[in-house]
Formats: structure tokens, C-alpha cells, sequence
């Protein structure tokens, strides 16, 4: 008999692991769902509404930022709970616990998985390979398992109000902090998820003056989109900020429409808008790689079509 | 401050040709990954600030004394080079084990970097394994390094803010592509790098026997993915397009 764990910090994402682990469940690999929660009984109390039992581990001085200590804490939770297969998010945090965890449990681990899929009598587990340019099924062949899903792979699960789950208290000793946070600097929150947006312009290196962003504004403006770019527009040129980043290192996108400004489409990039429905590519390049990844395609230089294109746009 | 760097070797992506859904890395040059010269990067400078030493240590197949080159011509001072015969990508756990063991070995070590993610698998798990395996406090997503004495105060990047950490030496980080600028050598650099120190291991040297993989890989394909490809002539041509799929509604 085993189990299956579930643990992430952030609240609306551990909704969408269990949606995750209940696949897992049904393919055999658990038999039920345990969620763990480290130091917020608020998350315990959102578990029990979806039917789901918790376990709320209190460890004095243990901050989230404490990687060592987080994956001491869940593994021996693993232990007592009987929890073979443990599922983390893959955000930035959840994928370095995933490792330290995965060591420590001598587990094989995969992260960024973003779908699960039958493969014969396993559950393959789905994500992006070769730096986006493949797509990759593979399983775990170890006993201990360690999954982090993709933030925004699977749906948020719903309450039950027929059925509440059990809030427990686990007592883990033994763990001690391993590092110190001096400041958190959260960002706005007024800042946009471009990952969630219908409509989306998105600027590459191809806008070559920054004096023409307020231009792509106008544009994002005239569509309704939110603005996202490609990486070396903010991590080079600083112009947008990083979380507006769509690619690899960046955001995975699935809008309706993506208008594409003067980007190459090297498959870093073009990973996080492959999902799009509708792509326009505007590019001076005809053989920019972009170009094939469209539906529409226009060869032409951006200094002149931006101005077209507001204008056509009315 | 001894420094070691932890680099992977992996096909030059912008090389690799997709046939009939596979990729194709017969004859791809091999290199390392764009963030692990980052975190190269950040070893040398520290090192020019403290002093110290550079360490590369890397897992990888043949050509692996030809790949580091370019490390050592960026700054790194020696290199310890472990190389596999599977033909497959290493595991992350196997790399983990083989980049512990070696680093054990080197002795006494204060700093072990690791770019976030390596540039093919961006799997992000092997540092944080390492860390695990030779039971040192981490930080990961690191954009900003200060040292003070035995001590690191680092400035991680997270998707919703910043947090700046304190950590004790040793430890081990994983650092983001904003933390610097990796210098290009100059063709001196270059060519003192053929002469400085490589220590060259097979896999079973240094494990003795070497653990099965724990993932098994089904396939490995490009995704298919149909547009249409149409081009249009003008900016007004493509926003009728772009009315005609009911985009425009409200113009
Ligand atoms: C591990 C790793 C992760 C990465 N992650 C990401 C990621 O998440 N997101 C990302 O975007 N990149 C990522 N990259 C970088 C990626 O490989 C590319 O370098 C990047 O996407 C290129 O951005 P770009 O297309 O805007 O710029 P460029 O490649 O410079 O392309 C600019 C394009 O604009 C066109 N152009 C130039 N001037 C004009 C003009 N006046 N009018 C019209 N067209 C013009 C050119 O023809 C060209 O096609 C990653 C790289 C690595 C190694």
C-alpha cells in the first residue's frame, strides 16, 4: 500500500496538483492523496474542503526559502505517511526542492512535467526536452518518485461539499534552519500572467528602438492583449519586465491569437507559443524561423508597419 | 576560496535538425550550456576579487577535454572531467552521484555553482541533488552574490519577487543568466587553456559500479504543430485577416 503526497506553499497550486495525483491514483501509482502543509493551517483547512486529508507539520523557524530543511521535513512525512510518490509544483521553489528531495529519498525525479498520458501499463509522464525542440514521454522506474507538475497543467479542483477531509497535526523533530532570509521584495501586484492572457503582442529584438514600445502599446491597446517578449528584450535590453518573458525560461502561453514583433523564433521562444491558436509572425527576415510557425506572416520592417498597422486598425 | 563549477555538456541546440519528428544530433557539435557560463562567470570573478581557485567539473561523453576548453579559456584554473559511455543522456541522478563523488575528491571546497538549469533537459534537479548529497545549505535562482566573511548573502529571482538569503560557506547555488556577462576569451586565453591541469575519469572509476537510471525515456519527438503559413502583403491585408477570424469584433 502507498500513497500519494502533495506539497506546494503556494495554496492555488497545490488545488492543481491534486487534480494531478488523482491521475496518478487511478494509474496505480497511490492509493490515496495526503496533503502536507508546512507551517499554514489556512492550506489545511482549503484541503479539507476539497475531501482530501491533511497533515500540518509545525517546524519553528523553518522559512520557505529553506530548501535543506523543507525536503528534510517532507521526507520523513513520506515515511510516516507511507507516501512513495511525492508531487511537488514546478515552480522555481518547487523545482529546487524536487532535486534536494529526490536525493535525499533516492528517488528518480522528473520536473516541468505538463501532462500525464497512458503508455501501455505505466502512466508516461510529458515535457518539453532538447531545450523545447522535442516533446518527451518518460517514466520514473525507481520505487520513490518524485513529480513536479508545471504550474497551470492541470485544473484547480473543485470543493466537495459532501465530503470534508481530516486536518492532522504531524510532529517532525530534528530539522534545523540552513539558511536566513534577510528581505522579501515581492513584485506588484498589479502585474499581469501573461501565461492567462486571450490576446497577446509580443516584442522581440526586432523592435529595435525603445521609442517605439509605446507604438506596440497603442497596438496591445487597439486588441485588447496584454504584451508579452521575448527574453533578450527584457534580460538584455531591460524594456519589459521578466515575467513578460514567453519561451523556456519564461512563460508558456496559450492565447487565442499571438501578434509576434520582429522575433526569430529559436525554440527556446517558440515552446511557450506553440499552443497558441493563432499566430501572426511580422518580421523584415522571410526566412526568420518564426515565419513557419505562423498562420500569418508578414515580410516587412517593423518601423513602417507598426505606424501601418495602428493606422489600418483604425 | 576554492570554487567548483559544475558544467554540462550538451549538443549545440541551434544546430539540431528535426526529421520526420526526430531530432537529429549525429554530428552536433557538443558545447556547454548558456547558464552554466554564468555561473563560470561568477567563480572567476569571485576569484579575482578573493582569490582562490577554479574548478570545472563536468560529466560527460568523448570530446569531453575538448568541450572544456573553452572553460578553461574563460578563467577556470583546472578541470576534472568524468566521462560516460552510454550514448543516452545521463540521468540526473547518475550525474548527481558522479558530480558529488568528484567534488568529494577535490578536497576542500567552499563554493559549488551550478547555472539554474542546464540548456537542454532544463530539468533544474542536478544542483539541488548535489547539494543534497554532500549535505551543504543551498540557494537557488541567484542574481546577485556578496560575499562576507565565511558567509554569502545572495539576491534570488522568483516568479512573484525577490529574496535576498544568507547563507554559510560551504554551500552550493544555482545561478539565473541576469547575475552577469560571460566574457569571450581572448585567443591567448584560448590557447593557454590547451595547457592547463585536466584530471580525466571514466564513470566506473570514480563509482565503481554505476546506478541504473531511474527515468525511462518512451519517445522523444517534435511536436506536430500545422499553421497555415499564409503571407499577406500589408499591414491593412493582414488585419482583415485578422477580422476575417472574428479578432476585430468591435472595430
Ligand atoms: C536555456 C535557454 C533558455 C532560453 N529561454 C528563452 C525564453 O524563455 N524565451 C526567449 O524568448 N528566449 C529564450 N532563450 C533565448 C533564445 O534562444 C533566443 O536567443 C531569443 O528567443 C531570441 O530573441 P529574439 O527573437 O527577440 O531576437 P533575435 O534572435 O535577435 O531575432 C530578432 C528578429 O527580429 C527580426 N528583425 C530585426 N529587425 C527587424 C525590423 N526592423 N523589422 C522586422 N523584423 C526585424 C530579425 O529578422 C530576427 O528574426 C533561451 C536560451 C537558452 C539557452
Amino acid at each position: 500500500m502507498s500513497n500519494i503526497l502533495v506539497y506546494t506553499e503556494k495554496t492555488e497550486l497545490a488545488l492543481e496538483l491534486i487534480e494531478a495525483a488523482r491521475i496518478l491514483c487511478r494509474a496505480g501509482l497511490g492509493d490515496e492523496i495526503k496533503w502536507l502543509s508546512i507551517n499554514n493551517r489556512a492550506q489545511a483547512e482549503e484541503s479539507a474542503q476539497r475531501g482530501i486529508d491533511s497533515w500540518v507539520v509545525k517546524a519553528e523557524g523553518i522559512t520557505i526559502a529553506d530548501t535543506a530543511a523543507l525536503a528534510s521535513i517532507i521526507a520523513q512525512a513520506s515515511r510516516v505517511l507511507e507516501c512513495d510518490t511525492i508531487v511537488l509544483s514546478s515552480d522555481r521553489r518547487g523545482k529546487e526542492l524536487a532535486g534536494r528531495l529526490a536525493a535525499k529519498l533516492d528517488a528518480g525525479c522528473l520536473t516541468d512535467v505538463k501532462a500525464l498520458e497512458s503508455a501501455g501499463q505505466d502512466i508516461g509522464l510529458v515535457r518539453n526536452a532538447l531545450g523545447g525542440a522535442t516533446v518527451a514521454v518518460q517514466t520514473i522506474t525507481s520505487p520513490q518518485k518524485v513529480i513536479a507538475f508545471a504550474p497551470g497543467a492541470f485544473p484547480c479542483t473543485e470543493e466537495v461539499p459532501e465530503k470534508s477531509g481530516a486536518v492532522n497535526e504531524l510532529e517532525i523533530t530534528g530539522v534545523k534552519a540552513s539558511v536566513k532570509v534577510i528581505e522579501n521584495r515581492p513584485k506588484d501586484a498589479g502585474t499581469v500572467d501573461i501565461a492567462k492572457a486571450r490576446i497577446l503582442v509580443i516584442v522581440g529584438q526586432g523592435i529595435e528602438d525603445k521609442e517605439d514600445l509605446p507604438l506596440v502599446q497603442e497596438l496591445a491597446g487597439k486588441l485588447g492583449a496584454e504584451i508579452g517578449c521575448s527574453k533578450p528584450v527584457a534580460t538584455d535590453k531591460k524594456w519589459l519586465p521578466e515575467e513578460r518573458v514567453v519561451g523556456l525560461s519564461g512563460k508558456t502561453c496559450q492565447p487565442e491569437l499571438a501578434v509576434i514583433l520582429g522575433v526569430s523564433g529559436q525554440v527556446q521562444f517558440t515552446v511557450g507559443i506553440r499552443d497558441a491558436k493563432l499566430v501572426v509572425s511580422v518580421n523584415k527576415d522571410e526566412n526568420a524561423y518564426m515565419n513557419q510557425m505562423a498562420d500569418y506572416v508578414l515580410v516587412s520592417d517593423l518601423k513602417e508597419v507598426l505606424p501601418e498597422l495602428l493606422q489600418a486598425l483604425g | 576560496m576554492n570554487i567548483v563549477v559544475a558544467m554540462k555538456q550538451i549538443p549545440d541546440l541551434q544546430q539540431v535538425r528535426i526529421k520526420n519528428r526526430k531530432p537529429i544530433l549525429d554530428d552536433v557539435p557538443l558545447t556547454f550550456g548558456n547558464i552554466d557560463r554564468n555561473a563560470l562567470e561568477a567563480a572567476v570573478l569571485i576569484k579575482e576579487q578573493v582569490g582562490g581557485s577554479v574548478t570545472v567539473v563536468a560529466a560527460g561523453k568523448e570530446g569531453l577535454e575538448d568541450t572544456v576548453k573553452e572553460a578553461l579559456a574563460a578563467g577556470a584554473d583546472q578541470a576534472y572531467l568524468i566521462i560516460c559511455n552510454e550514448q543516452e543522456d545521463i540521468e540526473s541522478s547518475i550525474s548527481a552521484k558522479l558530480l558529488a563523488e568528484a567534488i568529494k575528491q577535490l578536497g576542500s571546497v567552499d563554493l559549488v555553482l551550478f547555472g539554474e538549469g542546464s540548456g537542454d533537459n532544463y530539468s533544474s534537479q542536478v544542483g539541488s541533488r548535489v547539494a543534497e548529497l554532500l549535505d551543504l545549505p543551498q540557494v537557488g535562482y541567484v542574481e546577485r552574490i556578496e560575499l562576507t566573511a565565511g558567509e554569502l548573502v545572495v539576491t534570488r529571482s522568483l516568479e512573484d519577487g525577490k529574496e535576498v538569503v544568507q547563507v554559510a560557506l560551504p554551500a552550493v547555488l544555482t545561478v539565473v543568466t541576469d547575475l552577469n556577462q560571460p566574457r569571450i576569451p581572448s585567443v591567448t586565453q584560448i590557447l593557454k587553456a590547451g595547457r592547463k591541469p585536466k584530471k580525466v575519469m571514466s564513470d566506473q572509476e570514480l563509482l565503481g559500479a554505476v546506478p541504473t537510471p531511474k527515468v525511462k525515456t518512451l519517445s522523444n519527438l517534435a511536436p506536430e504543430i500545422k499553421r497555415k503559413q499564409i503571407q499577406v502583403g500589408t499591414a491593412v491585408e493582414l488585419v482583415e485577416k485578422l477580422q476575417a477570424e472574428g479578432f476585430l469584433g468591435r472595430a
